[in-house]
């Protein structure tokens, strides 16, 4: 950033460009408004001759500002990827040509189109700086791995395997987890067929035996700060010491408690003893250890075993689970074995209402056929104690209520996850209202230190001003729920893995804690270079704040999607920069507008949305500002322009980084600078939110919601600011938003500003 | 010549799908070299095919388009399109490969202007919509395609109709001398990526689909409800493109069969269930339009049992536990009619309906034995998890029938596998 800035502004007569547009103008333009010291034409941008010009005058001329007016940023992105100076793309192609119809008519709107997107190309990069790596960033590459059980094993050897040093915390006296009180597992290699042994004893033992993994037992994370490549935890162990180790990244491999069966009483469970769980089930086939299994009551051999699905699982009730746990019916399969193979006279009876065995689980469920498992569709009502079990269930198939005795009932229930605490529900979450006060704050702490039992033990013990542990989805399962992007979670360089996350069987939760050591990996890698991780991948620009501005609000530490956001004594933001994922929130949060990235700020939109050229109001031409994420609306505009289809003409494109991002500032200047309309387009909100951000898209509709007052103190109509939800697939209904804003202009009349 | 320079420090991804697209960028954004191969012309999969995501009716473009933007950025991954492994020889950290890249008659030149498809009237059959429209023999194969960059079909190639995309690109972007190449390349690891292919529906012979025009596959029926598909988004049945409203969907079309595949498909259950909301995206309250799930057992499985809630809690869909015997076809206004039983009760039904939609079962799309046969498979030819692999690693649908989440938690992993090699061999040299 020392050096002066000298921008260039090479604009391409390709595809048609030169043709249409009067380049001579343009260049005009990015001469005299556009301030480029260096403006040249090209017949062919693109091509290794094109590049070539513009990187000898970076290189000879020192260049360090770069307009490129010809395609869209989303084409030729190779191209025009030059590294450590500031780039703007002015579209020209699929933002005005291929948008405009080719008519003498249109001329001269499409030139006033292409003339406004190089002053704004010109003026975005007059407010650019080139970024630079995160000073803060740090640096160290260990992996810390919450939980010792099968997905937290694996998650460490892997990472180690991979050459990175791991410490593993696991808070009882053993490794192995849940798989440990298993007999046997659901086989994983063919012929699918028998129940195969967990692997656990030999997979222990490798982690016991690698040099770079370092276990510690009995130990719980009583403190976790820092950031990614800086994080320090403090590490208490039962017998009251604490050790603090600095580590890179996190994998919270927490796994699951089973829910509750005592909570099933009309299922018979805690009125006999002859009715288990399936962990329950394991204990007795450990105990007979290939033989013969016995009932807990009078230790007589199990003659007749019923296998109940879904108990207190996809459920209606009050205090059942609602979701499947997945893995149940391969258990109760397998299970089912454990008696048929010691003795194949045991009636076994799968009741079931959707018999769930994905994949190759299809040739373990017909190897228990080949067996003589019997399966009967089936809906439990109850299971009596009173002289015998009996089990009463209407039988689909046959439609009839059936009851039948039997020796042993197994109840197949679920799996809880153990995502510490819900801090949505302590409140010290995002909250929309933004206005939370000091007794909120503090009583979030108190919600979350003081009430552990309605809000779960705390995992990570995160000192994060937003909570302590992973925000919950839906039924307490913690991040993600992407479908596209698995691990991504809100909070950077912590990657939840195995049952924690989704309900998971031992085959996928291998495979998750394999991939989550790869993303933290990936986490104390990106960290060392002090640069962003997904989805901004590889971005070197990360938020700073005058602090002399602040007015201690909190906006941004609270609504900010990842929690890299702390307050200090003064209540003043903590940027934690390698916890940030730059979707700029923050500044788009900011009511006094002291935040900003170096290539990203509340001056590099607002100078491109100033540089418009704006007629006069009676030259009955309209403007119309359209703010749109870059992810999504942008994308669908410019396939828009690919597919040829046409909008107004009127329109001024500037893509934001996500919605969220958006300041109100550029509204209220947009309405002063007499643009006419501006319209918001962002992603999917609510539950099945398709923001890549989370929660960018829905405070930005929260805070355009309150635009009206400004626009009624500027005596303008509220059908001036419109919000939109737009998806990538948008193609022909984004012209169509564009051109109805157009048409309530016409209906409402100009912009009264302009001019002013 | 293709110039491609790979050491045993690289790791080569075979299939451009969601799989080896992640695979490839999350080991780039770990910093390895990455060499990522596709055999069709552009990247982007079997995903980039469908027109919305299960559970959360998302469109699959919108991850396609952030996974797209790293990719460009990363200078570490190099992309090869039209290339397909021939080869692979060696060991673990230390391994050869064969590939075979066939021409594009388009070079980098080429700026996407569509000039050349405007020179062309020729149409070919279009791979992207399952061959149920044409498109020109100068083509993008769809709006995110991925090299942008056009595709001569070598149909024209040598033709009048070549000479004259050749003459209407400015941008000397058309090579009508393109010639197949081969290469040889060291590599140190393999993630295998090559996704799935539907089952041939023609095979199950008593549903017709070989027969009666009014009897699709989901993949088909995906392409259908896009706005850029065959029927500009309208769920037109193929006989006389009535819109069709009474629509059947056939679970386990080709799966949990020893005639046919013997594994669950796991996806075709949550993708019927997601099929049968576009009724309501298409109709809205239309009482005509109803959608009827013919399945065996319904495997939403976890978390996903909350969509298969909402579906049943939507009037227009209903469910009959059966696996259809047979189809025939009403011959007076070509409705498929769907004989069987329904086992709640043991009910005969010969139920007619205006389209059938097969849920079809999935297979490996490519054999990765004919390549390297001592990798392990299970009988349906999906990639085990086993030691004579050495540093070859499945990754999404090559190792299983995986949905979009599952493939991209696989391939990850197969990843960080590819890793450890690549970083032994690091290690070992350093």
């Amino acid at each position: 950033m020392a050096d002066e800035m000298k921008i260039g502004a090479y604009i391409c007569k390709g595809c048609g460009l030169g043709e249409r547009l009067d380049i001579a103008q343009l260049t005009q333009i990015a001469e005299r408004e556009g301030k480029a010291q260096v403006v040249k034409e090209h017949d062919f941008l693109c091509s290794a001759a094109g590049v070539d010009t513009i990187r000898k005058d970076i290189e000879g001329e020192g260049v360090n500002h770069v307009v490129i007016a010809a395609c869209s940023r989303r084409a030729k992105a190779e191209a025009f990827n030059f590294e450590d100076v500031a780039v703007s793309r002015a579209n020209l192609r699929e933002g005005v040509i291929w948008s405009q119809p080719d008519t003498d008519e249109a001329r001269e709107l499409t030139q006033e189109m292409a003339a406004d997107y190089v002053r704004m190309a010109c003026a975005e990069t007059q407010a650019m700086h080139v970024p630079q790596p995160n000073p803060n960033h740090g640096s160290n590459k260990r992996i810390l791995v919450v939980g010792g059980g099968i997905s937290g094993l694996t998650a460490a050897l892997e990472a180690a395997r991979a050459g990175y040093e791991t410490l593993l915390v696991e808070k009882t006296g053993e490794l192995g987890g849940m798989t440990a009180r298993l007999h046997k597992r659901v086989p994983d290699a063919e012929p699918f067929a028998e129940p195969q042994d967990t692997g656990l004893a030999e997979l222990i033992q490798a982690v016991n035996d690698h040099g770079r993994i370092k276990v510690y037992l009995n130990a719980t994370l009583s403190r976790t700060s820092g950031a990614p490549g800086q994080f320090s935890v403090d590490i208490s162990t039962e017998s009251g010491s604490t050790q603090t180790e600095n580590v890179g990244a996190i994998i919270q491999a927490s796994g699951f408690t089973p829910y509750d069966a005592g909570r099933l009483d009309y299922l018979g469970y805690g009125k006999s003893p002859d009715v288990v769980d399936q962990l329950g089930l394991e204990e007795l086939a450990r105990a007979a250890n290939g033989g013969p299994i016995k009932r807990p009551s009078d230790g007589k051999e199990v003659q007749s075993v019923a296998f109940i699905q879904c108990a207190g699982q996809r459920s209606d009730k009050e205090g059942e689970l609602a979701y499947c746990s997945g893995h149940c019916c391969n258990t109760s399969i397998k299970q089912a074995m454990y008696f048929k193979d010691a003795n194949p006279d045991v009636d076994t009876m799968v009741m079931y209402t959707d018999l769930r065995t994905p994949g190759n689980g299809e040739d373990f469920y017909r190897s228990a056929q080949r067996k003589g498992v019997i399966f009967t569709k089936g809906q439990t009502s109850e299971v009596s104690a009173d002289g015998g079990l009996k089990v009463k269930f209407k039988d689909l198939i046959l439609d009839e209520d059936v009851e039948i005795e039997r020796d042993l009932v197994v109840l197949a229930t679920g799996q809880v996850a153990n995502a510490g605490v819900d801090i949505e529900a302590a409140g010290g979450a995002p909250n929309l209202e933004g206005e939370e006060d000091e007794e909120g704050a503090e009583g979030a702490e108190a919600t979350a230190g003081g009430n552990g039992e309605e809000t779960g033990v705390s995992v990570l013990n995160l000192t994060y001003r937003q909570g302590k542990d992973l925000p919950h989805l839906r039924h307490g399962f913690a991040d993600s729920h992407f479908i596209c992007f698995p691990y991504e979670s809100r909070r950077t360089g912590i990657y939840p893995c195995g049952p924690v996350r989704r309900p998971m069987d031992i085959s996928q939760a291998i495979e998750d804690a394999t991939g989550a050591a790869l993303k933290a990996i990936q986490a104390v890698e990106n960290a060392a270079l002090g640069r962003a991780a997904h989805p901004r991948s590889g971005d070197l620009s990360y938020p700073s704040f005058r602090k002399e501005g602040c007015t201690q609000c909190k906006r941004c530490t609270v609504e900010c999607p990842f929690g890299a956001i702390d307050e200090d004594e003064q209540r003043y933001p903590v940027f934690n920069e390698g916890r940030c994922r730059r979707c700029g929130t923050c500044m788009g949060a900011c009511p006094v507008r002291v935040i900003s990235f170096e290539n990203y700020s509340v001056d590099t939109i607002g100078a491109q949305l100033k540089a418009v050229d704006m007629p006069d109001e009676f030259d009955e031409k309209p403007r119309i500002l359209v703010l749109a994420c870059e992810n999504d609306a942008y994308p669908a505009i410019d396939m828009a322009g690919m597919n040829h289809v046409e909008y107004s003409a009127f329109v001024r494109v500037i893509p934001v980084r996500c919605l969220g991002s958006v300041n109100t500032i550029w509204v209220s200047d947009a309405m002063n600078s007499g643009y006419d309309a501006v319209i918001l387009m962002g992603c999917k909100r609510g539950d099945d939110y398709q923001c890549h951000f989370v929660k960018g898209s829905e405070l930005a509709n929260y805070r355009m919601s309150k635009i009206g007052d400004t626009l009624q103190q500027l005596n303008l109509e509220p059908e001036r600011v419109i919000t939109y939800e737009v998806a990538i697939t948008d193609i022909h209904r984004v012209p169509d938003l564009i051109n109805e804003a157009a048409k309530v202009v016409d209906e409402i009349g100009m912009n009264p500003f302009k001019g002013f | 010549m293709t110039d491609v320079v790979a050491t045993n420090e690289t790791i080569l991804v075979v299939g451009g799908g969601i799989s080896g697209m992640t695979a490839a960028i999350e080991a780039a954004e770990c910093g390895k070299e990455v060499l990522l191969v596709e055999r069709s012309p552009a990247l982007g999969g079997r995903v980039s095919q469908l027109y919305k995501y299960f559970p959360k009716l998302c469109f699959p473009t919108c991850g396609l388009e952030i996974n797209l933007r790293r990719l460009k950025a990363n200078k570490r991954i190099r992309v090869l399109t039209l290339a397909e492994v021939e080869k692979i020889d060696g060991e673990s950290g230390n391994y050869t490969v064969s590939l075979k890249v066939h021409p594009r008659y388009v070079n980098e030149n080429c700026t996407a202007c569509g000039a050349c498809a405007e020179a062309v009237s020729s149409e070919i059959d279009n791979p992207f919509n399952y061959n149920l429209d044409k498109i020109k023999a100068a083509y993008l194969p769809f709006n995110m395609a991925y090299p942008q960059r056009y595709v001569l079909d070598p149909s024209i190639v040598g033709t009048a109709e070549g000479e004259a995309a050749k003459a209407a690109c400015k941008f000397d972007a058309i090579d009508l001398d393109m010639k197949q190449e081969t290469l040889t390349l060291t590599v140190g690891a393999v993630v295998w990526a090559t996704g799935w292919k539907p089952y041939d529906a023609a095979r199950i012979q008593p549903y017709g689909y070989d027969r009666i025009a009014n009897v699709i596959t989901s993949v088909e029926f995906e392409r259908m409800k896009d706005p850029f598909g065959p029927t500009g988004g309208k769920l037109l049945r193929p006989s006389d493109g009535k819109e069709a409203k009474n629509i059947a969907f056939i679970q386990c079309a080709g799966s949990r069969d020893r005639n046919h595949l013997t594994h669950c498909s796991r996806i075709c259950c949550m993708a019927s269930l997601k099929q049968s909301t576009y009724l309501t995206e298409a109709y809205g309250d239309d009482e005509a339009a109803k959608a009827t799930i013919y399945y065996i057992d319904i495997r939403a499985i976890d978390r996903f049992e909350d969509f298969y809630k909402k579906v049943q809690d939507d009037p227009k869909v209903s469910f009959i536990k059966s696996k259809v015997a047979n189809i025939t076809e009403n011959q007076s206004n070509g409705n498929p009619v769907l004989h069987g039983v329904n086992t709640e009760g043991y009910h005969r039904y010969d139920n007619e309906h205006d389209l059938v939609v097969l849920a079809i079962g999935m297979e490996p799309g490519a054999d990765i034995k004919a390549v390297a046969p001592d990798v392990s498979t299970d009988v349906s030819g999906f990639i085990q998890v086993h030691e004579d692999n050495g540093g070859i690693f499945g990754a999404g649908c090559a190792s299983n029938a995986l949905d979009v989440n599952r493939s991209v938690q696989n391939a990850t992993a197969a990843s960080l596998r590819a890793i450890q090699v690549v970083n032994r061999v690091a290690g070992a040299e350093a």
